[in-house]
């Protein structure tokens, strides 16, 4: 038997405070659970989507997203009719990615140009505010983009812009001015445009500081001039990141709702023209899910939610890939 | 030869002042519209803000007057309840991202899935949550709304928070560890409390982004033109509010529409001005 120990004052005190192993560790798992409640979420999201879509799924299988139908009484193609039961989203579709693609063509040249701009001429007194100006523009949100879409751009694009665009592109075909209320596909990229800047804009920003400062000095020493620095030294070494940053602002062209719902038009229709009314994938979404009464409609609406989820998804992944790419594998930035 | 070098040196000259002007160009091009809003907002909003706008709840159409007091009270009830799920889960999040799992695969991943998460549109949230909620409870809710605007946060919160807690210096951490103090307790009491500016200003930042949505809340939280009693009804949203006087067809709502952005951008400025104000000053002055 051994005898019982004589504690000194200090081991007294630390066994009296009892054990922190136990209350470590549960600290530590209810960590962990918060980081893996963000794969949660992901799942959560797509079984629900999946289980709800399941009625439209089966009935129309994948030619959900590309089969056209026509009208019994006028002739006409037609795609999505809910009082007859059948539905098809290329409308849809096409509305989101026409309205998108054309948002991208108007905001890259000038996000790419703000962003030279901010890092490469401005005096250092503008810098802050304007960078500050350009992050404002990221934080308004976007029913107050559609508002100021609906009372002062779709006026104006009527009154103005589109009457030119017929006039002097009528020949393309793409501008066919038979829409006399200024709203459809180009109105929606336009706003989608100017929601998208900041964001890209800031992306290529980033970038294009993580490129050292020794790239610009040697363009520089060759006797190039700014710009020619700025194509050389700057923009080759930074353009996997910008084409990240593209890529994320599609992504968030896709997915935006409220802004294209009130300036598009909302008709489940196709057309040439980009002056002519659509509906976009958001859109439909956002306008028809609490009118929607039959089980097939709401299904199928979210089978078009399902569809948006994995199409932005996978974009957002390759921005961030292509993004990470660039800010982490380059080398240090000299400060 | 030497004509030719200088016709060169000319032109180089010209296409690096055309591209000067493009650059400053798009700059201001960038910036017109940022001030159209906002000379619009100010000058359609303030002429039809006054007081009844916060007092008093909506009439029906063909009555003057009325506000958007329930829809302002219904927003500060559905983002209290999303800070609830959000602000936790994100903080937590963060926490294991610059605490425990730094440099491994599965901390990697995490980031990876938050940052995709981020650019998940709103409107498929609000789907999410309407599948989840809605339809086993078979009416909209306040709750359901709440919970949409609440996973939205999570991300946000996540990333900022885990920056926040890496500029944290290690020094501070194990002056903590040396004095005997267990590992929670010096994450929560020092590290996160000494970062607590930066992370105040992330939660910020994401509250300001899920204010102004609009579309996750159109099936959840419905919007409700009376005061709603309880979370387990619908409830009016200021966004919502905004959307559906903005596509009604009558001047009066229109009006009203204009008063309520105002009111919105006034509040999401104020926190992000905020947000910049706190983090230019050095968020861990204290610290380091």
């Amino acid at each position: 038997m051994a005898q019982p120990q004589e504690h000194s004052a200090i081991r007294r005190f630390l066994l009296a405070r009892g054990n922190s192993a136990v209350a470590d560790r549960i600290f530590h798992a209810l960590m962990v659970l918060c980081a893996l409640s963000i794969f949660g979420i992901v799942v959560l999201i797509a079984w629900q989507l999946i289980e709800r879509s399941q009625l439209s799924w089966h009935a129309f299988g994948f030619s959900f997203f590309y089969k056209s139908y026509f009208d019994p009484t006028t002739g006409l193609p037609s795609y999505w009719d809910p009082v007859n039961g059948y539905f098809s989203a290329l409308p849809f579709v096409y509305g989101t990615l026409v309205s998108s693609l054309l948002s991208l063509v108007l905001a890259v040249p000038l996000s790419i140009g703000v962003a030279i701009f901010l890092t490469e001429m401005c005096p250092g007194l503008l810098r802050a505010p304007l960078a500050f100006l350009t992050e404002l523009l990221a934080a308004i949100p976007s029913i107050i983009y559609g508002l100021w879409a609906v009372f002062v751009l779709v006026p104006l694009l009527r009154e103005h812009v589109n009457p030119v665009l017929t006039r002097v592109l009528g020949w393309t075909g793409f501008f066919d001015d038979t829409n006399p209320t200024g709203l459809g596909y180009f109105a929606s990229a336009v706003i989608l445009a100017i929601m998208i800047l900041p964001i890209i804009s800031s992306l290529t920003r980033e970038v294009m500081m993580a490129v050292p400062h020794s790239q610009r000095e040697a363009v520089l020493a060759l006797g190039a001039t700014r710009w020619e620095m700025i194509r050389m030294g700057v923009l080759r070494n930074a353009r996997v990141g910008i084409v990240g940053g593209v890529i994320l602002g599609l992504g968030r062209a896709l997915g935006e709702t409220m802004a294209v719902t009130m300036v598009i038009g909302n008709t489940p229709e196709i057309h040439r023209s980009l002056l002519a009314n659509g509906s976009s994938m958001a859109s439909v979404i956002a306008n028809e899910f609490t009118e929607a009464v039959t089980d097939m409609h709401l299904s199928a609406l979210i089978e078009i939610g399902l569809a948006l989820f994995i199409v932005t998804i996978i974009v957002n992944a390759i921005a961030r890939l292509l993004v990470w790419a660039v800010t982490r594998g380059a080398p240090a930035t000299q400060r | 030869m030497q004509s030719e070098f200088k016709l060169r040196a000319t032109f180089r000259g010209l296409v690096d002042k055309a591209a000067t002007i493009l650059a400053v160009l798009s700059t201001v091009l960038v910036i017109l519209p940022l001030v159209a809003i906002f000379i619009y907002l100010i000058f359609k909003g303030a002429s039809s803000l006054n007081l009844d706008f916060f007092i008093k709840n909506p009439v029906p159409v063909g009555e003057t007057g009325g506000g958007m007091a329930n829809a302002i009270v219904g927003s500060v009830t559905l983002l209290a309840l999303a800070s609830l799920i959000g602000v936790p889960i994100g903080i937590g999040g963060g926490v294991y991202l610059a605490e425990f799992g730094r440099g491994t695969k599965l901390a990697n991943a995490v980031r990876f899935t938050a940052d995709v998460l981020n650019g998940v549109p709103s409107i498929v949230m609000g789907l999410a949550a309407y599948a989840l909620i809605v339809v086993p409870q078979h009416h909209f809710s306040a709750f359901a709304g709440g919970i949409a605007l609440g996973i939205m946060m999570i991300p946000t919160i996540c990333r900022t928070t885990e920056e926040m807690l890496l500029m944290v210096p290690h020094a501070v951490r194990e002056a903590a560890l040396g004095l005997g103090v267990p590992n929670w307790r010096a994450v929560l009491s020092i590290t996160i409390k000494t970062a607590s500016p930066g992370i105040i200003t992330g939660c910020m930042l994401a509250f300001a982004r899920v204010a102004g949505e609009t579309a996750p809340l159109i099936f959840t939280a419905l919007g409700n033109d009376f005061w709603s009693t309880s979370l387990n009804e619908p409830i009016a949203a200021l966004p919502l509010q905004i959307y559906v006087y903005a596509i009604s067809p009558y001047d009066d709502w229109h009006r009203l529409a204009w008063a309520g952005a105002l009111v919105l951008i006034v509040l999401i400025v104020l926190a992000v001005s905020l947000v910049r104000f706190v983090t230019s000053r050095g968020v861990l002055k204290g610290a380091s």
